[in-house]
């Protein structure tokens, strides 16, 4: 059943999706969608040190990405510059770094375009053993963390009152956003990796009324993105990755019917 | 950690220092069971500040903070919830504890709070929310409760109401209260042990004590030492919530 490229490419872009569900959730509720681009921006670099030294692309991406945010963390502490400016900061200079090592490593023959854009071709079984094996990894994580991550995100100095320990949450999540990046990569490619988690959820949102089912939903609709975008990018032979964030974009048009339904029954 | 003589917190010569100028600095007080303390003290006295050093919210200060408790019920000043965030009363009770629908329930109808339980977080109104605010932080049944300006935008007849009521939960909860407001006359009606803040502990006492005290009156004015005279006289009856009267 593996030996089918497409079937490959729908068993990841599933895994995926369960996994960008609840993390999206967190990205959007505690505002982090730049944050996420600024990560998957960095992954570029990740993937030119894995051809470089010849290491799993995946793994790469996961230590640069972490890298990435401790930079981060540390510059935010020692410079008066705002958060945005050092994110645009890191995420230009990482991009760029990375497509001039590309340059010198001409030797070395790949598709940049998948890369950026996701590659159902690309991908092999020891990718969906990555995918679903680190998917179930992230997901047990974000649960053990679940309960300070949530109160610090609805406020930060309730959790800390009572005794949760938000900042241990927050890193621990920092790091999960870096393991989803490196997973995800092939499927929706590294510029695309934001959408996948932001626009599922920003579609949940706008037809639920409690955070469990905003959870949910956004899992439902990252899954139907993914079936729909990679049948149509099989269809009319379409990168995977836009292909699956247009369909997540029509999926979030038709929820702002809804929304307008319930504004319609308040009034 | 044990609990030592009911001793639920002890702050000993506490300071903060933030970018070269002292929040507050040498600060001492007690929490008790069944105590409640209140600060009091004009804007930017370091109430907050002292509230959120005692419960450790703030790193790097001056002084011993000693902690016997871990169970912390904490009613924060500002709160803001965001939009982004679907989040009805009965998830946010449930915040940072698990509780069955038992308790959640008993500790809404405590605050008043009980229709607002399936209601969205974001469309109560400011009043509505405190209320919420402080079933949540009593539904855990803390040992200590910190609860800053826990009255704010509720209607008068509900402030004291309020305040009875956090008299009675410190007594039901077996728990102690570190209380801030700035409402002086209600305050002092209800509550055991006064520090009267301004960066540095200007006098505490009995709400007696601190009211007769100059530098009370330099602070708050002439006015508000004779606030308590008038709540010091004693009603031959009382209003209950339904509006009857009650001969004593």
């Amino acid at each position: 059943m593996f030996d089918d490229f497409f079937i490959r490419a729908l068993i990841a872009g599933i895994g995926v999706a369960f996994v960008t569900g609840p993390l999206g959730c967190f990205v959007v509720w505690r505002r982090l969608s730049y944050f996420g681009d600024t990560l998957a921006h960095s992954a570029l670099l990740g993937v030119t040190m894995a051809l470089a030294f010849e290491i799993n692309i995946a793994i790469s991406i996961f230590i640069i990405s972490s890298v990435i945010a401790i930079i981060l963390v540390k510059l935010e502490k020692n410079t008066n510059l705002p958060g945005d400016a050092l994110l645009g900061l890191l995420a230009h200079s990482a991009l760029a770094v990375g497509l001039v090592v590309i340059g010198f490593l001409s030797f070395i023959r790949f598709d940049v375009m998948g890369l950026l854009f996701g590659d159902i071709l690309a991908v092999n079984v020891d990718d969906l053993i990555i995918i679903w094996g680190g998917g179930a990894i992230i997901l047990i994580v974000l649960k053990i963390i679940w309960k300070p991550l949530f109160a610090s995100t609805v406020n930060y100095e309730l959790a800390e009152a009572e005794g949760l320990n938000p900042d241990r949450a927050k890193a621990i999540f920092t790091i999960l956003m870096a393991a989803i990046i490196a997973i995800s990569i092939k499927i929706v490619g590294l510029l695309l990796i934001t959408g996948m988690l932001i626009i599922p959820t920003a579609m949940a949102r706008n037809i639920s009324d409690t955070p469990k089912k905003m959870v949910i939903f956004s899992i439902c609709g990252g899954l139907l993105s993914v079936i729909m975008g990679l049948f149509s990018s099989l269809q009319f032979n379409t990168p995977s990755g836009p292909s699956i964030i247009a369909a997540a974009l029509l999926l979030f048009v038709i929820s702002l019917f809804k929304i307008k339904q319930t504004i319609q029954l308040k009034n | 950690m044990t609990i030592e003589n009911n001793v639920l917190v002890k702050l000993t010569e506490v300071g903060l220092k933030q970018r070269n100028k002292w929040l507050v600095k040498g600060v001492s007080l007690i929490v008790e069971r069944r105590k409640i303390v209140t600060l009091i003290g004009p804007n930017g006295s370091g109430k907050s500040t002292t509230a959120k050093i005692a419960i450790g919210l703030h790193k790097n200060i001056e002084g011993n903070v000693e902690k016997f408790t871990d169970k912390i019920g904490y009613v924060p000043q500002k709160i803001s919830i965001d939009w982004t965030l679907p989040l009805k009363v009965s998830d946010f009770m449930v915040l940072t504890d698990e509780l069955d629908e038992e308790k959640i329930n008993e500790a809404l109808k405590l605050t008043g709070a009980d229709h607002l339980k399936n209601q969205n977080l974001g469309n109560l109104s400011g009043g509505e929310f405190q209320r919420v605010l402080l079933a949540r932080a009593v539904s855990k049944k803390p040992d200590l409760l910190v609860l800053d300006e826990p009255v704010q935008g509720v209607d008068f007849t509900g402030e004291i109401a309020l305040y009875k009521l956090i008299k009675e939960i410190a007594d039901k909860l077996n728990c102690g209260i570190l209380l801030i407001s700035h409402d002086l006359h209600t305050v002092m009606t209800a509550t055991d042990h006064v520090i009267c803040l301004n960066g540095h502990v200007c006098c505490s006492g009995t709400p007696k004590d601190v009211a007769m005290n100059n530098e009370y009156k330099l602070l708050f004015g002439e006015q508000a030492s004779q606030t308590l005279s008038i709540y010091e006289h004693k009603h031959d009856h009382v209003h209950s919530n339904d509006g009857d009267i009650k001969k004593n």
